[in-house]
Protein backbone atom coordinates (compact mmCIF):
# COMPACT_ATOMS: atom_id res chain seq x y z
CA UNK A 1 0.00 0.00 0.00
CA UNK A 2 2.21 3.26 -0.80
CA UNK A 3 -0.22 5.59 0.68
CA UNK A 4 -3.01 5.93 3.85
CA UNK A 5 -5.85 6.20 1.05
CA UNK A 6 -9.51 5.18 1.47
CA UNK A 7 -8.70 0.97 1.71
CA UNK A 8 -6.50 1.64 4.82
CA UNK A 9 -9.13 4.05 6.46
CA UNK A 10 -11.96 1.71 5.11
CA UNK A 11 -10.24 -1.18 7.23
CA UNK A 12 -8.74 1.30 10.10
CA UNK A 13 -13.15 2.02 10.58
CA UNK A 14 -13.61 -1.77 10.21
CA UNK A 15 -11.02 -2.80 13.38
CA UNK A 16 -12.16 0.00 14.85
CA UNK A 17 -16.13 -0.82 14.70
CA UNK A 18 -14.77 -4.43 15.40
CA UNK A 19 -13.01 -4.05 18.47
CA UNK A 20 -13.72 -0.38 20.04
CA UNK A 21 -16.96 -2.08 21.72
CA UNK A 22 -14.95 -5.08 23.43
CA UNK A 23 -12.34 -2.35 24.59
CA UNK A 24 -14.92 -0.52 26.29
CA UNK A 25 -16.38 -3.58 27.98
CA UNK A 26 -13.40 -4.05 29.54
CA UNK A 27 -12.21 -0.73 30.81
CA UNK A 28 -15.74 -0.51 32.43
CA UNK A 29 -15.28 -3.41 34.17
CA UNK A 30 -12.43 -2.13 36.28
CA UNK A 31 -14.85 0.98 37.28
CA UNK A 32 -15.80 1.90 40.59
CA UNK A 33 -19.45 2.94 39.86
CA UNK A 34 -22.25 0.90 39.32
CA UNK A 35 -22.88 3.33 36.42
CA UNK A 36 -21.11 1.54 33.73
CA UNK A 37 -20.50 4.57 31.15
CA UNK A 38 -19.29 6.79 34.02
CA UNK A 39 -15.57 6.61 34.96
CA UNK A 40 -14.94 7.12 38.48
CA UNK A 41 -11.81 4.86 39.99
CA UNK A 42 -10.09 1.66 39.62
CA UNK A 43 -11.64 -1.11 41.22
CA UNK A 44 -11.84 -4.88 41.12
CA UNK A 45 -14.91 -4.88 43.27
CA UNK A 46 -17.17 -6.67 40.44
CA UNK A 47 -14.79 -9.51 40.23
CA UNK A 48 -14.89 -10.08 43.56
CA UNK A 49 -18.97 -10.10 43.51
CA UNK A 50 -18.77 -12.38 40.39
CA UNK A 51 -17.09 -15.14 42.43
CA UNK A 52 -19.68 -14.64 45.24
CA UNK A 53 -22.37 -15.24 42.59
CA UNK A 54 -23.34 -19.03 43.13
CA UNK A 55 -26.36 -18.92 40.85
CA UNK A 56 -23.66 -17.76 37.99
CA UNK A 57 -21.12 -19.92 39.00
CA UNK A 58 -23.45 -22.87 38.80
CA UNK A 59 -25.02 -22.16 35.47
CA UNK A 60 -21.43 -21.54 33.97
CA UNK A 61 -20.29 -24.81 35.28
CA UNK A 62 -23.37 -26.64 33.21
CA UNK A 63 -22.58 -24.66 30.75
CA UNK A 64 -18.93 -25.74 30.20
CA UNK A 65 -20.01 -29.46 30.70
CA UNK A 66 -22.61 -29.20 28.44
CA UNK A 67 -20.56 -27.74 25.58
CA UNK A 68 -17.33 -30.44 25.98
CA UNK A 69 -19.87 -32.65 25.82
CA UNK A 70 -21.65 -31.52 22.75
CA UNK A 71 -18.27 -30.37 20.93
CA UNK A 72 -17.07 -33.88 21.40
CA UNK A 73 -20.06 -35.37 20.20
CA UNK A 74 -19.80 -33.44 17.66
CA UNK A 75 -16.81 -33.72 16.11
CA UNK A 76 -16.93 -37.58 16.01
CA UNK A 77 -20.43 -36.95 13.83
CA UNK A 78 -18.93 -33.94 11.74
CA UNK A 79 -16.38 -36.07 10.70
CA UNK A 80 -17.69 -39.02 9.95
CA UNK A 81 -20.39 -36.37 7.75
CA UNK A 82 -17.20 -34.59 6.20
CA UNK A 83 -15.57 -38.05 5.22
CA UNK A 84 -18.81 -38.40 4.04
CA UNK A 85 -19.31 -35.87 1.32
CA UNK A 86 -15.37 -35.65 0.49
CA UNK A 87 -14.46 -39.16 -0.04
CA UNK A 88 -17.22 -41.44 -0.94
CA UNK A 89 -18.21 -40.15 -3.75
CA UNK A 90 -21.99 -40.50 -5.17
CA UNK A 91 -24.29 -42.12 -2.35
CA UNK A 92 -27.92 -42.75 -2.03
CA UNK A 93 -29.83 -39.91 -0.51
CA UNK A 94 -26.26 -37.41 -0.86
CA UNK A 95 -28.15 -34.86 -1.95
CA UNK A 96 -30.52 -34.94 1.00
CA UNK A 97 -27.25 -35.67 3.12
CA UNK A 98 -25.31 -32.90 1.68
CA UNK A 99 -28.51 -30.11 2.41
CA UNK A 100 -29.04 -30.97 6.34
CA UNK A 101 -25.85 -30.55 6.70
CA UNK A 102 -25.64 -26.75 5.07
CA UNK A 103 -29.21 -26.16 6.15
CA UNK A 104 -28.50 -25.37 10.01
CA UNK A 105 -25.77 -23.21 9.16
CA UNK A 106 -28.05 -20.37 8.49
CA UNK A 107 -31.09 -21.82 10.22
CA UNK A 108 -32.78 -18.99 12.22
CA UNK A 109 -32.18 -20.02 15.95
CA UNK A 110 -36.26 -19.80 16.91
CA UNK A 111 -36.72 -22.57 14.13
CA UNK A 112 -34.10 -24.76 15.29
CA UNK A 113 -35.08 -24.42 18.98
CA UNK A 114 -38.97 -24.68 18.73
CA UNK A 115 -38.74 -27.64 16.08
CA UNK A 116 -36.18 -30.04 18.74
CA UNK A 117 -38.23 -28.96 21.70
CA UNK A 118 -41.56 -30.14 19.92
CA UNK A 119 -39.40 -33.50 18.91
CA UNK A 120 -38.58 -34.37 22.50
CA UNK A 121 -42.44 -33.46 23.81
CA UNK A 122 -43.41 -35.64 21.34
CA UNK A 123 -40.58 -38.39 21.74
CA UNK A 124 -41.57 -38.56 25.64
CA UNK A 125 -45.04 -39.29 24.89
CA UNK A 126 -44.68 -42.02 22.54
CA UNK A 127 -40.90 -43.25 23.74
CA UNK A 128 -41.34 -41.91 27.25
CA UNK A 129 -37.76 -40.52 26.44
CA UNK A 130 -36.29 -37.69 26.98
CA UNK A 131 -37.78 -37.99 30.69
CA UNK A 132 -38.20 -34.61 31.02
CA UNK A 133 -35.90 -31.59 29.13
CA UNK A 134 -32.77 -30.45 30.80
CA UNK A 135 -28.77 -31.35 30.49
CA UNK A 136 -29.42 -34.09 28.07
CA UNK A 137 -31.80 -32.31 25.76
CA UNK A 138 -29.73 -29.26 25.56
CA UNK A 139 -26.41 -31.11 24.86
CA UNK A 140 -28.21 -33.31 22.03
CA UNK A 141 -29.89 -29.54 20.39
CA UNK A 142 -26.21 -28.25 20.36
CA UNK A 143 -24.94 -31.20 19.04
CA UNK A 144 -27.12 -31.18 16.12
CA UNK A 145 -26.70 -27.40 15.08
CA UNK A 146 -22.74 -27.32 15.82
CA UNK A 147 -21.75 -30.98 13.69
CA UNK A 148 -22.76 -28.93 10.68
CA UNK A 149 -20.04 -25.95 11.26
CA UNK A 150 -17.41 -28.85 12.20
CA UNK A 151 -18.27 -30.91 9.20
CA UNK A 152 -17.86 -28.05 6.97
CA UNK A 153 -14.65 -27.34 8.65
CA UNK A 154 -13.20 -30.85 7.76
CA UNK A 155 -14.93 -30.81 4.69
CA UNK A 156 -12.45 -28.04 3.43
CA UNK A 157 -9.53 -29.32 5.07
CA UNK A 158 -9.84 -32.60 3.31
CA UNK A 159 -10.96 -30.55 -0.15
CA UNK A 160 -8.08 -29.22 0.25
CA UNK A 161 -6.12 -32.25 1.13
CA UNK A 162 -3.85 -33.97 -1.30
CA UNK A 163 -5.31 -37.44 -1.73
CA UNK A 164 -2.26 -39.03 -2.97
CA UNK A 165 -0.94 -40.65 0.76
CA UNK A 166 -4.61 -41.93 1.16
CA UNK A 167 -4.51 -43.66 -1.82
CA UNK A 168 -0.95 -44.64 -1.68
CA UNK A 169 -1.24 -46.57 1.35
CA UNK A 170 -4.76 -48.55 -0.06
CA UNK A 171 -2.80 -49.75 -2.84
CA UNK A 172 0.23 -51.22 -0.56
CA UNK A 173 -2.99 -52.86 1.00
CA UNK A 174 -4.04 -51.15 4.13
CA UNK A 175 -7.70 -51.44 5.14
CA UNK A 176 -9.71 -48.31 4.75
CA UNK A 177 -9.97 -48.02 8.49
CA UNK A 178 -6.10 -48.14 9.04
CA UNK A 179 -5.69 -45.83 6.45
CA UNK A 180 -7.56 -43.41 7.94
CA UNK A 181 -6.45 -43.78 11.17
CA UNK A 182 -3.00 -43.74 9.92
CA UNK A 183 -3.00 -41.35 7.17
CA UNK A 184 -6.31 -39.32 7.10
CA UNK A 185 -6.58 -38.43 10.80
CA UNK A 186 -3.33 -37.61 11.24
CA UNK A 187 -3.29 -35.17 9.00
CA UNK A 188 -6.96 -33.23 9.65
CA UNK A 189 -5.95 -33.10 12.98
CA UNK A 190 -5.76 -29.47 12.84
CA UNK A 191 -9.18 -29.13 11.64
CA UNK A 192 -10.18 -31.36 14.75
CA UNK A 193 -8.96 -28.98 17.09
CA UNK A 194 -10.48 -26.09 15.08
CA UNK A 195 -14.11 -27.76 14.44
CA UNK A 196 -14.28 -28.51 18.54
CA UNK A 197 -13.13 -25.28 19.31
CA UNK A 198 -15.71 -24.10 17.30
CA UNK A 199 -18.18 -26.21 18.39
CA UNK A 200 -17.44 -25.49 22.08
CA UNK A 201 -17.42 -21.34 21.36
CA UNK A 202 -21.19 -22.08 19.59
CA UNK A 203 -22.72 -24.00 22.58
CA UNK A 204 -21.33 -21.89 25.29
CA UNK A 205 -22.66 -18.78 23.29
CA UNK A 206 -26.52 -20.37 22.84
CA UNK A 207 -28.86 -18.78 24.51
CA UNK A 208 -31.87 -19.44 21.73
CA UNK A 209 -31.82 -22.53 21.22
CA UNK A 210 -31.16 -23.73 24.84
CA UNK A 211 -33.78 -21.61 26.01
CA UNK A 212 -36.45 -23.80 24.20
CA UNK A 213 -35.07 -27.48 25.31
CA UNK A 214 -34.14 -27.03 28.85
CA UNK A 215 -36.01 -27.58 31.81
CA UNK A 216 -36.36 -26.80 35.20
CA UNK A 217 -32.48 -26.81 37.24
CA UNK A 218 -31.29 -26.44 33.87
CA UNK A 219 -30.06 -23.03 33.33
CA UNK A 220 -26.84 -22.09 31.30
CA UNK A 221 -24.93 -19.40 31.61
CA UNK A 222 -26.26 -17.16 28.68
CA UNK A 223 -29.43 -17.76 30.20
CA UNK A 224 -28.58 -16.37 33.13
CA UNK A 225 -26.81 -13.21 31.16
CA UNK A 226 -29.40 -12.83 28.30
CA UNK A 227 -32.27 -12.48 31.74
CA UNK A 228 -29.85 -9.43 33.67
CA UNK A 229 -29.18 -8.07 30.82
CA UNK A 230 -33.10 -7.50 30.08
CA UNK A 231 -32.94 -5.83 33.06
CA UNK A 232 -30.44 -3.25 32.70
CA UNK A 233 -26.68 -3.52 32.30
CA UNK A 234 -24.61 -4.41 35.38
CA UNK A 235 -20.52 -4.46 36.49
CA UNK A 236 -20.60 -7.95 37.20
CA UNK A 237 -21.37 -8.35 33.64
CA UNK A 238 -18.51 -6.39 32.32
CA UNK A 239 -16.25 -8.64 34.67
CA UNK A 240 -17.67 -11.80 33.47
CA UNK A 241 -17.37 -10.72 29.78
CA UNK A 242 -13.30 -9.43 30.31
CA UNK A 243 -13.10 -13.09 31.89
CA UNK A 244 -14.46 -14.42 28.59
CA UNK A 245 -12.79 -12.53 25.96
CA UNK A 246 -9.31 -12.84 28.15
CA UNK A 247 -10.08 -17.20 28.22
CA UNK A 248 -11.24 -17.04 24.29
CA UNK A 249 -7.98 -14.29 23.45
CA UNK A 250 -5.38 -17.13 25.20
CA UNK A 251 -6.85 -20.25 23.84
CA UNK A 252 -6.73 -19.20 20.48
CA UNK A 253 -4.05 -17.54 20.81
CA UNK A 254 -1.89 -20.98 21.99
CA UNK A 255 -4.20 -23.08 19.53
CA UNK A 256 -2.98 -20.80 16.58
CA UNK A 257 0.94 -20.99 17.75
CA UNK A 258 0.54 -25.24 18.13
CA UNK A 259 -1.23 -25.44 15.33
CA UNK A 260 1.79 -23.14 12.76
CA UNK A 261 4.06 -25.00 14.73
CA UNK A 262 2.60 -28.73 14.00
CA UNK A 263 2.27 -27.33 10.40
CA UNK A 264 5.77 -26.44 10.22
CA UNK A 265 6.92 -29.79 11.10
CA UNK A 266 4.86 -31.62 9.11
CA UNK A 267 6.10 -29.52 6.23
CA UNK A 268 9.50 -30.23 7.55
CA UNK A 269 8.81 -34.47 7.72
CA UNK A 270 7.47 -34.12 4.39
CA UNK A 271 10.83 -32.26 2.48
CA UNK A 272 12.88 -35.23 4.48
CA UNK A 273 10.74 -37.47 2.95
CA UNK A 274 10.52 -36.52 -0.40
CA UNK A 275 14.77 -35.98 -0.42
CA UNK A 276 15.02 -39.45 1.53
CA UNK A 277 13.10 -40.88 -1.07
CA UNK B 1 -17.00 -62.24 23.66
CA UNK B 2 -14.62 -61.42 20.58
CA UNK B 3 -16.08 -64.11 18.64
CA UNK B 4 -19.50 -62.36 18.76
CA UNK B 5 -17.74 -59.13 17.94
CA UNK B 6 -16.60 -60.68 14.72
CA UNK B 7 -19.76 -62.25 14.08
CA UNK B 8 -21.68 -58.93 14.17
CA UNK B 9 -19.05 -57.63 12.60
CA UNK B 10 -19.62 -59.83 9.55
CA UNK B 11 -23.05 -60.18 9.76
CA UNK B 12 -23.25 -56.15 9.44
CA UNK B 13 -20.53 -55.64 6.66
CA UNK B 14 -22.66 -58.32 4.78
CA UNK B 15 -25.61 -56.42 4.53
CA UNK B 16 -23.52 -53.26 4.29
CA UNK B 17 -23.33 -51.23 7.23
CA UNK B 18 -20.27 -51.58 8.50
CA UNK B 19 -17.24 -49.73 7.27
CA UNK B 20 -18.29 -46.68 5.09
CA UNK B 21 -21.86 -47.43 5.84
CA UNK B 22 -21.76 -46.72 8.92
CA UNK B 23 -19.44 -43.38 8.63
CA UNK B 24 -22.76 -41.86 6.35
CA UNK B 25 -25.14 -43.82 8.62
CA UNK B 26 -24.43 -42.40 12.07
CA UNK B 27 -24.51 -38.53 11.17
CA UNK B 28 -27.34 -39.25 8.21
CA UNK B 29 -29.34 -41.26 11.11
CA UNK B 30 -28.78 -38.25 13.75
CA UNK B 31 -29.75 -35.41 11.22
CA UNK B 32 -32.84 -37.21 10.28
CA UNK B 33 -34.29 -37.52 13.46
CA UNK B 34 -32.94 -34.15 14.86
CA UNK B 35 -32.66 -31.95 12.20
CA UNK B 36 -35.61 -33.43 9.54
CA UNK B 37 -38.14 -35.44 11.73
CA UNK B 38 -38.65 -31.71 14.15
CA UNK B 39 -39.69 -30.22 11.28
CA UNK B 40 -42.57 -32.52 10.42
CA UNK B 41 -43.51 -32.34 13.47
CA UNK B 42 -43.88 -28.63 13.72
CA UNK B 43 -45.83 -28.79 10.63
CA UNK B 44 -47.88 -31.10 11.72
CA UNK B 45 -48.45 -29.27 15.18
CA UNK B 46 -49.20 -25.99 13.39
CA UNK B 47 -52.52 -27.54 11.94
CA UNK B 48 -53.73 -28.65 15.93
CA UNK B 49 -55.53 -26.53 18.43
CA UNK B 50 -54.42 -24.89 21.30
CA UNK B 51 -55.68 -26.38 24.57
CA UNK B 52 -55.18 -25.94 28.15
CA UNK B 53 -52.96 -29.75 28.77
CA UNK B 54 -49.67 -31.04 28.62
CA UNK B 55 -48.63 -30.83 26.35
CA UNK B 56 -51.06 -27.53 25.11
CA UNK B 57 -52.06 -28.99 21.47
CA UNK B 58 -54.60 -31.30 20.21
CA UNK B 59 -53.84 -34.60 18.36
CA UNK B 60 -54.38 -34.75 15.04
CA UNK B 61 -55.21 -38.36 14.86
CA UNK B 62 -57.78 -39.70 16.78
CA UNK B 63 -59.53 -43.19 16.87
CA UNK B 64 -62.96 -43.47 17.47
CA UNK B 65 -64.94 -45.70 18.43
CA UNK B 66 -68.68 -46.49 18.07
CA UNK B 67 -70.07 -48.89 21.10
CA UNK B 68 -73.61 -48.58 19.40
CA UNK B 69 -72.66 -49.26 15.82
CA UNK B 70 -70.10 -51.40 16.34
CA UNK B 71 -67.97 -49.04 14.42
CA UNK B 72 -64.47 -47.28 14.60
CA UNK B 73 -63.21 -44.86 12.38
CA UNK B 74 -59.84 -42.95 12.33
CA UNK B 75 -60.39 -39.38 12.44
CA UNK B 76 -57.77 -36.88 11.13
CA UNK B 77 -58.40 -33.35 12.31
CA UNK B 78 -56.40 -30.09 10.15
CA UNK B 79 -57.26 -27.31 11.63
CA UNK B 80 -55.37 -23.92 9.63
CA UNK B 81 -57.21 -20.78 11.48
CA UNK B 82 -53.72 -20.72 12.88
CA UNK B 83 -52.72 -19.84 8.83
CA UNK B 84 -55.75 -17.53 8.76
CA UNK B 85 -54.78 -15.86 11.79
CA UNK B 86 -51.55 -15.12 11.05
CA UNK B 87 -52.59 -13.78 7.14
CA UNK B 88 -55.52 -12.16 8.82
CA UNK B 89 -53.59 -10.18 11.59
CA UNK B 90 -51.93 -6.88 10.50
CA UNK B 91 -49.37 -7.99 13.56
CA UNK B 92 -47.89 -10.52 11.97
CA UNK B 93 -47.89 -9.57 8.11
CA UNK B 94 -46.21 -5.97 10.14
CA UNK B 95 -43.52 -8.10 11.52
CA UNK B 96 -42.61 -10.62 8.45
CA UNK B 97 -42.52 -7.35 6.27
CA UNK B 98 -39.79 -5.80 9.30
CA UNK B 99 -38.22 -8.47 9.68
CA UNK B 100 -37.20 -8.54 6.16
CA UNK B 101 -36.57 -4.75 6.15
CA UNK B 102 -34.28 -5.01 8.83
CA UNK B 103 -32.31 -8.18 7.79
CA UNK B 104 -31.77 -6.51 3.91
CA UNK B 105 -30.68 -2.72 6.33
CA UNK B 106 -28.12 -4.62 8.33
CA UNK B 107 -26.62 -6.94 4.75
CA UNK B 108 -26.57 -3.84 3.11
CA UNK B 109 -24.39 -2.59 6.28
CA UNK B 110 -22.33 -5.58 6.46
CA UNK B 111 -21.59 -5.32 2.31
CA UNK B 112 -20.73 -1.43 2.55
CA UNK B 113 -18.85 -2.08 5.44
CA UNK B 114 -17.23 -5.75 4.48
CA UNK B 115 -16.62 -5.00 0.95
CA UNK B 116 -13.45 -2.76 1.44
CA UNK B 117 -12.15 -4.45 4.29
CA UNK B 118 -11.93 -8.01 2.39
CA UNK B 119 -10.66 -5.93 -0.64
CA UNK B 120 -8.19 -4.51 1.92
CA UNK B 121 -7.40 -7.78 2.75
CA UNK B 122 -6.63 -9.18 -0.06
CA UNK B 123 -4.60 -6.59 -1.54
CA UNK B 124 -2.26 -6.29 1.29
CA UNK B 125 1.22 -8.47 1.60
CA UNK B 126 0.87 -11.97 1.71
CA UNK B 127 2.58 -12.79 5.30
CA UNK B 128 0.33 -10.14 6.66
CA UNK B 129 -3.35 -11.40 5.10
CA UNK B 130 -3.27 -14.42 7.74
CA UNK B 131 -3.26 -12.15 10.59
CA UNK B 132 -5.28 -9.37 9.56
CA UNK B 133 -7.93 -12.21 8.72
CA UNK B 134 -7.45 -13.38 12.23
CA UNK B 135 -8.57 -10.24 13.24
CA UNK B 136 -11.52 -9.51 11.65
CA UNK B 137 -12.37 -13.59 12.72
CA UNK B 138 -11.69 -13.13 16.67
CA UNK B 139 -14.17 -11.11 17.73
CA UNK B 140 -16.72 -14.13 16.48
CA UNK B 141 -15.14 -16.23 19.05
CA UNK B 142 -16.37 -14.01 22.05
CA UNK B 143 -19.85 -14.47 22.86
CA UNK B 144 -22.45 -13.00 20.69
CA UNK B 145 -24.45 -12.02 23.80
CA UNK B 146 -21.33 -10.35 25.28
CA UNK B 147 -20.90 -8.41 22.35
CA UNK B 148 -24.45 -7.08 21.96
CA UNK B 149 -24.29 -6.13 25.79
CA UNK B 150 -21.42 -3.95 24.74
CA UNK B 151 -23.22 -1.79 22.28
CA UNK B 152 -25.95 -1.47 25.28
CA UNK B 153 -23.31 1.11 27.45
CA UNK B 154 -22.30 2.81 23.91
CA UNK B 155 -26.02 3.22 22.63
CA UNK B 156 -28.03 4.29 25.96
CA UNK B 157 -28.93 7.69 27.16
CA UNK B 158 -25.82 9.04 29.19
CA UNK B 159 -23.50 5.95 27.13
CA UNK B 160 -20.17 6.45 25.56
CA UNK B 161 -21.81 8.25 22.50
CA UNK B 162 -24.05 10.27 23.99
CA UNK B 163 -21.43 11.40 26.54
CA UNK B 164 -19.06 12.07 23.57
CA UNK B 165 -22.10 14.26 21.25
CA UNK B 166 -22.56 16.06 24.64
CA UNK B 167 -18.94 16.79 25.33
CA UNK B 168 -18.02 18.01 21.62
CA UNK B 169 -21.02 20.15 21.60
CA UNK B 170 -22.67 18.55 18.95
CA UNK B 171 -25.71 18.20 21.92
CA UNK B 172 -26.74 19.65 24.58
CA UNK B 173 -28.20 16.64 26.40
CA UNK B 174 -28.23 13.04 26.46
CA UNK B 175 -28.84 11.00 23.03
CA UNK B 176 -31.02 7.71 23.61
CA UNK B 177 -29.83 5.74 20.46
CA UNK B 178 -31.00 2.42 22.59
CA UNK B 179 -34.22 1.20 21.62
CA UNK B 180 -34.35 2.24 18.17
CA UNK B 181 -34.40 0.44 15.00
CA UNK B 182 -31.08 1.51 14.42
CA UNK B 183 -29.70 0.15 17.56
CA UNK B 184 -31.16 -3.21 15.51
CA UNK B 185 -29.13 -2.14 12.67
CA UNK B 186 -25.01 -1.52 14.15
CA UNK B 187 -26.37 -4.61 17.02
CA UNK B 188 -26.63 -6.95 14.20
CA UNK B 189 -23.99 -5.43 11.53
CA UNK B 190 -21.46 -5.51 14.45
CA UNK B 191 -22.43 -9.70 15.25
CA UNK B 192 -22.93 -10.70 11.65
CA UNK B 193 -19.38 -8.15 9.91
CA UNK B 194 -17.60 -11.67 10.07
CA UNK B 195 -20.00 -13.90 8.05
CA UNK B 196 -20.03 -11.03 5.68
CA UNK B 197 -15.84 -10.75 5.40
CA UNK B 198 -14.96 -14.35 5.25
CA UNK B 199 -16.59 -15.21 1.56
CA UNK B 200 -15.77 -12.19 0.35
CA UNK B 201 -12.32 -12.28 0.76
CA UNK B 202 -12.24 -15.79 0.01
CA UNK B 203 -13.25 -15.01 -3.91
CA UNK B 204 -11.31 -11.60 -3.62
CA UNK B 205 -7.83 -13.41 -2.62
CA UNK B 206 -8.54 -15.94 -5.96
CA UNK B 207 -8.70 -13.22 -8.61
CA UNK B 208 -5.76 -12.99 -10.95
CA UNK B 209 -4.10 -9.75 -10.28
CA UNK B 210 -2.81 -9.81 -14.25
CA UNK B 211 -6.03 -9.08 -15.07
CA UNK B 212 -6.26 -5.83 -13.53
CA UNK B 213 -2.83 -5.12 -14.72
CA UNK B 214 -3.94 -5.85 -18.38
CA UNK B 215 -6.76 -3.66 -18.01
CA UNK B 216 -4.67 -1.02 -16.59
CA UNK B 217 -2.20 -1.62 -19.45
CA UNK B 218 -5.11 -0.83 -21.73
CA UNK B 219 -5.83 2.34 -20.65
CA UNK B 220 -8.40 1.40 -17.90
CA UNK B 221 -8.87 3.79 -15.15
CA UNK B 222 -8.35 1.92 -11.50
CA UNK B 223 -12.00 2.77 -10.38
CA UNK B 224 -13.64 1.57 -13.92
CA UNK B 225 -11.44 -1.71 -13.95
CA UNK B 226 -12.76 -2.28 -10.75
CA UNK B 227 -16.31 -2.21 -11.84
CA UNK B 228 -15.84 -3.75 -14.62
CA UNK B 229 -13.37 -6.78 -13.24
CA UNK B 230 -13.46 -6.87 -9.27
CA UNK B 231 -16.91 -6.71 -8.85
CA UNK B 232 -18.42 -9.36 -11.09
CA UNK B 233 -15.74 -11.68 -10.38
CA UNK B 234 -16.39 -11.19 -6.89
CA UNK B 235 -20.28 -11.46 -7.17
CA UNK B 236 -20.19 -15.50 -5.71
CA UNK B 237 -18.43 -14.07 -2.35
CA UNK B 238 -21.15 -11.22 -2.74
CA UNK B 239 -24.25 -13.57 -2.61
CA UNK B 240 -22.60 -16.08 -0.42
CA UNK B 241 -21.93 -13.39 2.44
CA UNK B 242 -25.23 -11.60 1.71
CA UNK B 243 -27.09 -15.21 2.01
CA UNK B 244 -25.10 -16.07 5.35
CA UNK B 245 -26.29 -12.79 7.15
CA UNK B 246 -29.67 -11.84 5.70
CA UNK B 247 -30.96 -15.52 6.35
CA UNK B 248 -30.41 -16.31 10.39
CA UNK B 249 -30.94 -12.42 10.41
CA UNK B 250 -34.56 -12.88 9.64
CA UNK B 251 -35.15 -14.66 12.29
CA UNK B 252 -32.82 -13.06 14.67
CA UNK B 253 -34.72 -12.86 18.29
CA UNK B 254 -31.72 -11.56 20.96
CA UNK B 255 -30.76 -8.58 19.25
CA UNK B 256 -34.03 -6.52 18.74
CA UNK B 257 -34.92 -8.21 22.49
CA UNK B 258 -32.06 -6.44 24.07
CA UNK B 259 -31.17 -3.73 21.62
CA UNK B 260 -34.52 -3.01 19.75
CA UNK B 261 -37.77 -1.01 20.93
CA UNK B 262 -40.82 -1.89 22.09
CA UNK B 263 -42.37 -1.37 18.33
CA UNK B 264 -39.07 -2.78 16.71
CA UNK B 265 -41.46 -5.93 15.71
CA UNK B 266 -39.65 -8.70 14.38
CA UNK B 267 -41.12 -12.64 13.34
CA UNK B 268 -38.23 -14.15 15.52
CA UNK B 269 -39.50 -11.55 18.63
CA UNK B 270 -43.48 -12.87 17.75
CA UNK B 271 -42.83 -16.74 17.76
CA UNK B 272 -40.63 -16.09 20.84
CA UNK B 273 -43.99 -14.01 22.51
CA UNK B 274 -46.30 -16.57 20.90
CA UNK B 275 -44.60 -19.94 22.58
CA UNK B 276 -43.25 -18.56 25.91
CA UNK B 277 -45.64 -15.84 27.10
CA UNK B 278 -49.07 -17.27 25.15
CA UNK B 279 -47.31 -20.28 25.40
CA UNK B 280 -49.65 -20.81 22.34
CA UNK B 281 -47.93 -23.88 20.41
CA UNK B 282 -49.73 -24.26 17.41
CA UNK B 283 -49.54 -20.91 16.51
CA UNK B 284 -45.53 -20.44 16.89
CA UNK B 285 -45.41 -23.60 15.07
CA UNK B 286 -47.41 -21.47 12.35
CA UNK B 287 -45.03 -18.93 12.62
CA UNK B 288 -42.18 -21.25 12.18
CA UNK B 289 -43.54 -22.83 8.82
CA UNK B 290 -44.35 -19.32 7.59
CA UNK B 291 -40.70 -17.82 8.00
CA UNK B 292 -39.51 -21.28 6.58
CA UNK B 293 -41.55 -20.61 3.55
CA UNK B 294 -40.20 -16.99 3.37
CA UNK B 295 -36.65 -18.56 3.67
CA UNK B 296 -36.86 -21.44 1.57
CA UNK B 297 -35.83 -19.93 -1.47
CA UNK B 298 -32.76 -17.93 -0.26
CA UNK B 299 -32.06 -21.10 1.77
CA UNK B 300 -31.66 -23.49 -1.74
CA UNK B 301 -29.91 -20.79 -2.96
CA UNK B 302 -27.84 -20.50 -0.15
CA UNK B 303 -27.24 -24.88 -0.60
CA UNK B 304 -26.65 -24.23 -4.12
CA UNK B 305 -23.26 -22.00 -4.04
CA UNK B 306 -22.13 -23.72 -1.07
CA UNK B 307 -22.23 -26.93 -3.17
CA UNK B 308 -20.31 -25.39 -5.56
CA UNK B 309 -17.67 -24.49 -3.56
CA UNK B 310 -16.97 -27.65 -2.03
CA UNK B 311 -17.15 -28.79 -5.60
CA UNK B 312 -14.07 -25.98 -6.57
CA UNK B 313 -12.61 -26.64 -3.51
CA UNK B 314 -11.71 -30.28 -4.83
Amino acid sequence: MKRFGFLSWALLFGYAFLYVPIALLVVFSFNESRLVTVWSGFSTKWYAELLHNDALLDAAFLSFQVAAVSATLSVLLGTCAGLALTRFGRFRGRTLFGGMITAPLVMPEVITGLSLLLLFVAMEQWLGWPDGRGVTTITIAHTTFTMSYVAVVIQSRLAGMDGSLEEAAMDLGARPAKVFFVITLPLIAPALVAGWLLAFTLSLDDVVVASFVSGPGSTTLPMVIFSSVKFGISPQINALATLMVLVVATGIFVASIVMARQERQRKRDEQMAIQNG
Amino acid sequence: MRTVVSVLVSGLSRIGLWGRGVVVAIPYLWLLLFFMVPFLIVFGISFSESIIAQPPYSSLVEWLTDEDAGTSKLQILLNISNYFRLGGDDLYILAYLNSLRIAAVTTLMCLAIGYPMAYAIAKADPARRGPLMMLVILPFWTSFLIRIYAWIGILKGNGVISNLLEWVGITSGPVEILYSDWAVYIGMTYCYLPFMVLPLYSTLEKMDPSLLEAAADLGSRPFKSFLSITLPLSLPGIIAGSLLVFIPAVGEFVTPELLGGPDTLMIGRVLWNEFFANRDWPVASAVAIALLLVLVVPIMIFQHVQGKQAEAGR
